[in-house]
């Protein structure tokens, strides 16, 4: 990227938050309305993205603080345990239990562990989009770790 | 109980993988809490086994695929889990003072713990698939631990041959597995051992277990994994290849072969491989320098004699067989101890550089003199016993069993000559290399402790030799367990036997060869075989690569226009040959549904057109943007706002995604193209646009079949909990799917970053003159 233009970079900072907030609504309210974890995953990421075009991707890094690649095995092991799990209690895989009680300000909240593995597909989509943004937007020759600052193993 | 016996062993390996690093040598008592657990159990438990029974647990797991863990400990399975964890747990205790504090103490405990929990699955496993799992785990757990050494090029690749070998043999296995199970109609190894299936099937079924059991066994011709395995620390090789995981190929041919010996080439496939690998390992044991390597040929040769009693199915032979297992275990584990203590104290292992062994060794000493004997069949001590009734199993019968006894004594003969080369080389090394004048004293002396194991496995070869009551009821148990028909009655003396006459004659010959050694090892120099079981293993896996190399350079031309054309051709072509033979035109459908769909189909052809004429990448990219934009506004007409958002989503993203890759190429489009014809492009580009259509017409008046998405919508509130019908299809009712899809997902995203940079890192990149200059600067790419 050759410098930074200083409204991007500002406007972007506010839709941000504001589309990371979205995301996160569309991936707890996916099982009753439209949305879910793919599409609120592809929220989150084109948020990252934009982050990443305003500024670099060294920026989005530091704001995320975790490697893509714990991103993706986190979001998979979510998944796959709960798919795994119900196998545990004698039901079939992917036996999904749900409870439904309601909060005071929130009115009836449902939840289930249909979100948890949804949770896990929402993870995997911003995962890989942040392993493309570092496959081919990087800067090929800077082999050192943003997060750790060392040398960075995930790359090699 | 079975389950939390092998549930200890995962729970100490995990403590012992978190916290063992600060633990020091500490992890190898917790480590050996596992076996030591086992054994107690085969104690309390005994009086259950001894009189025919079991016991057994299960557990229902994939009842559809009749996978389940079955679990069942009988009189066999005791006398293993006694090789396995008993043995186990001694060579634990040895390893404190082998590894002691050394760093790779945490990861050789906590990998050898999971290693006995798989060997404990496969000696108890009562299910033909659940048997093979554990199988497989032992490959893996042994994999891991022959590579423990990861910095070193040998240990590695050493790894990487015992792994292929024996994964190929447990996949062909697997498949034998299958066939004798669906013979049988069950894949409970107690229910098909009942009423064993026959036939020509099952033969095939039988031979390819066969390979899974040759090859986990080092058996002639897949015995060469093992030497080369010797690279592991010493008390790797003790139990995995020693008293365990060799054991596993023997124990299921000793579990098969009462029910099975007499189905197709059973008998002497089995019985001609024992004999030839018996033989010719004991052949090559006579030859190596290195102690170990003399142990291991020694050990694939003892392999092939246990292979050879079990294989041949008869109720004395089983019998003796058992009666062999147990005391090969005890002589082998020791004999390896007693090479990691001399590996450990003296450095070396060569037999032409061993160091005098004088004050403070005796004990090591006294161990290899009475385990080496027990090896050779002396009498009074275990081996000899275990021998007399493999000779006393095959003297009565005629024919075929004859031939087999004369091939074991052979045998036999050229280990008892090992042996004999074993002991001297530590005893009377002067005499085994007389070229080495003035040996140095060792530098060092093992404990008392350190060979303290090794005195436990001896005495018990010498008390099971002199009393032979103390374990004559339970090989009598343990061979009842397998043949209801067989007996074992262990005495010291029979009387002036034939079986006796035979062990003299062995001794005498064996003491003939050592003694003869040198024109024994010139005549043996002169008769090498044209191909070692190495080099076959070599050429097997280098033509494999190879084959591999040209395959892939001739499907993987490295063109992108070639892979898009030849991925687009296929679309095009499969399908259309389907529809043209078939009834498929089901008439037009409706054109225009609503006035809105005007519009964007306006937007839709004018982007699409566009993106085909206009020369720059970049501008091209935004346009694709348009036309999916357009798709997304139809879906929002169409009523499906889940799908709607998706698009515009991805659509957002795959705009960003071409932003970064349009960085590092050409601003414009290439419109000379070498490899495939602008005329060929167009022709292929206008076949799918138009299969496409004919397809989404075609498809849509397929149906024959009333549709399941009325039920889906149903069932997705009461059923799914959800009113969204699409998430509760993507998370529910299809999320078998949907965990499939993300997994490819992630294997993307772990390939994507390295075909990114091997693309960039070509020295000779033309894109990126900067960058290339600031390589240049910094002097090194």
């Amino acid at each position: 990227m050759i410098g930074r233009s200083l409204i991007l970079d500002t406007t972007v900072r506010f839709v941000f938050d504001a589309a990371v907030v979205l995301s996160v609504y569309l991936l707890f309210s996916g099982h009753n309305q439209p949305g879910g974890g793919f599409v609120g995953g592809l929220v989150a990421a084109s948020a990252i993205a934009l982050r990443y075009i305003a500024s670099e991707s060294d920026d989005v890094r530091f704001i995320l603080g975790i490697r893509p690649a714990t991103v993706l095995s986190m979001g998979l092991t979510l998944a796959a345990a709960t798919s795994i799990a119900p196998l545990l209690f004698g039901l079939g895989p992917l036996d999904h239990q749900s409870v439904e009680w309601s909060v005071q300000v929130l009115g009836a909240v449902h939840l289930s562990t249909a979100t948890v593995f949804d949770t896990g597909v929402y993870l995997i989509v911003i995962g890989l989009l942040l392993r493309i943004v570092e496959a081919l937007g990087d800067d090929p020759d800077d082999v050192t770790d943003p997060v750790t600052g060392g040398p960075d193993e995930g790359r090699s | 109980m079975l389950f939390l016996l092998i549930g200890l062993h995962v729970v100490c390996a995990t403590v012992v993988f978190l916290v063992g690093s600060r633990l020091g040598r500490w992890v190898w008592p917790i480590a050996a809490t596992a076996p030591t657990a086992v054994v107690v159990w085969l104690l309390v438990n005994a009086g259950a086994m001894s009189d025919g029974g079991a016991v057994s647990q299960k557990s229902e797991w994939v009842p559809g695929l009749g996978l389940g863990l079955d679990l069942r400990v009988d009189a066999f399975s005791t006398l293993m889990l006694i090789l396995v964890s008993g043995i186990g747990a001694l060579i634990f205790a040895y390893a404190w003072h082998y590894f002691g504090n050394s760093p790779s103490s945490p990861r050789a405990a906590g990998l050898l713990t999971l290693f006995a929990a798989s060997m404990v699955g496969i000696v108890i496993a009562d299910n033909l698939l659940a048997l093979y799992v554990f199988w497989e785990l032992t490959s893996v757990t042994s994999y891991l631990l022959i590579g423990l050494d990861d910095t070193e090029a040998e240990a590695r690749s050493a790894a990487q041959q015992a792994w292929l070998v024996t994964s190929l043999g447990g996949l062909a296995m697997l498949a034998g597995f299958v066939l004798l199970g669906q013979q049988a109609g069950t894949y409970t190894i107690s229910e098909i051992l009942t009423a064993p299936p026959s036939g020509t099937t099952t033969a095939v079924a039988l031979m390819l277990i066969l390979v899974g059991a040759f090859t986990k066994s080092a058996q002639y011709p897949f015995h060469s994994w093992l030497p080369t395995a010797m690279v592991a620390p010493t008390p790797i090789s003790a139990y995995l290849h020693s008293a365990a995981m060799v054991k596993a190929g023997v124990y299921l041919v000793a579990r098969l072969a009462p029910a099975f010996a007499v189905v197709g080439p059973w008998r002497p496939v089995v019985v001609t491989v024992g004999l030839v690998t018996m033989i010719a390992g004991g052949l090559r044991a006579l030859r190596p320098f290195d102690l170990k390597q003399l142990l291991a040929f020694g050990t694939i040769s003892q392999l092939g004699f246990l292979m050879v009693l079990f294989g041949i199915g008869q109720p004395a032979a089983t019998a003796a067989g058992c009666a062999l297992l147990l005391a090969h275990g005890l002589f082998k584990a020791a004999l390896f101890m007693v090479v990691g203590i001399v590996d450990h104290k003296a450095g070396t292992r060569d037999i032409r550089e061993l160091p005098d062994l004088g004050r403070g060794w005796g004990p090591t000493k006294a161990v290899a003199l009475l385990s080496a004997a027990s090896m050779a069949g002396v009498p009074l001590l275990a081996g000899f016993i275990s021998k007399e009734q493999a000779y006393g199993a095959l003297v009565d019968r005629s024919g075929f069993d004859r031939l087999v006894l004369v091939g074991i004594v052979i045998g036999s003969m050229l280990t008892v000559a090992y042996s004999l080369r074993f002991v001297a080389a530590l005893v009377l090394p002067d005499l085994v290399s007389p070229e080495l004048t003035d040996r140095p004293p060792a530098r060092r002396t093992p404990t008392f402790w350190f060979a303290s194991t090794g005195v436990l496995l001896a005495t018990g070869s010498v008390v099971l030799g002199v009393a032979p009551r103390v374990w004559s009821g339970m090989v009598d148990a343990a061979a009842h367990a397998l043949d209801p028909g067989a007996h074992a009655h262990l005495v010291l003396w029979h009387g002036l036997t034939t079986p006796l006459v035979l062990s003299v004659i062995t001794l005498g010959v064996g003491a003939a060869l050592f003694v003869l050694r040198r024109p024994v090892a010139s005549a043996q120099a002169r008769l090498t075989f044209p191909v070692s079981g190495l080099q076959g293993y070599d050429a097997v896996l280098r033509s494999t690569l190879g084959f591999a190399g040209r395959l892939t350079r001739i499907v993987q031309s490295g063109s992108l226009p070639i892979y898009a054309a030849v991925i687009f051709s296929a679309v095009v072509i499969a399908p259309m040959v389907a529809m043209v033979t078939g009834r498929w035109w089901p008439g037009w459908p409706m054109l225009i549904g609503t006035p809105a769909h005007l519009p964007i189909a306006v937007v839709l052809v004018v982007g699409a057109v566009a993106a085909t004429l206009i020369g720059r990448r970049f501008a091209a990219a935004i346009l694709l943007g348009v036309v999916g934009y357009a798709m997304g506004m139809l879906f929002v007409l169409q009523g499906a706002p889940d799908l709607a958002l998706t698009q515009f989503a991805v659509e957002t993203l795959s705009v960003v995604v071409f932003l970064l890759v349009l960085r590092v190429l050409p601003d414009r489009f290439e419109l000379r193209s070498t490899t495939i014809r602008r005329p060929l492009r167009i022709v292929i580009s206008a076949a799918v646009g138009v299969f496409v259509v004919l397809m989404a017409i075609a498809s849509s008046g397929a149906r024959t079949e009333p549709s399941v998405s009325g039920e889906m919508a149903e069932q997705a509130l009461p059923r799914g909990g959800g009113r969204n019908i699409v998430n509760v299809i993507l998370v529910d009712i299809r999320g078998m799917d949907t965990l499939g899809e993300i997994s490819v997902l992630v294997t993307a995203g772990i390939g994507v970053v390295a075909i990114a940079r091997v693309g960039r890192r070509r020295p000779a990149d033309p894109v990126h003159p900067r960058r290339r200059r600031r390589t240049e600067d910094v002097g090194a790419p």
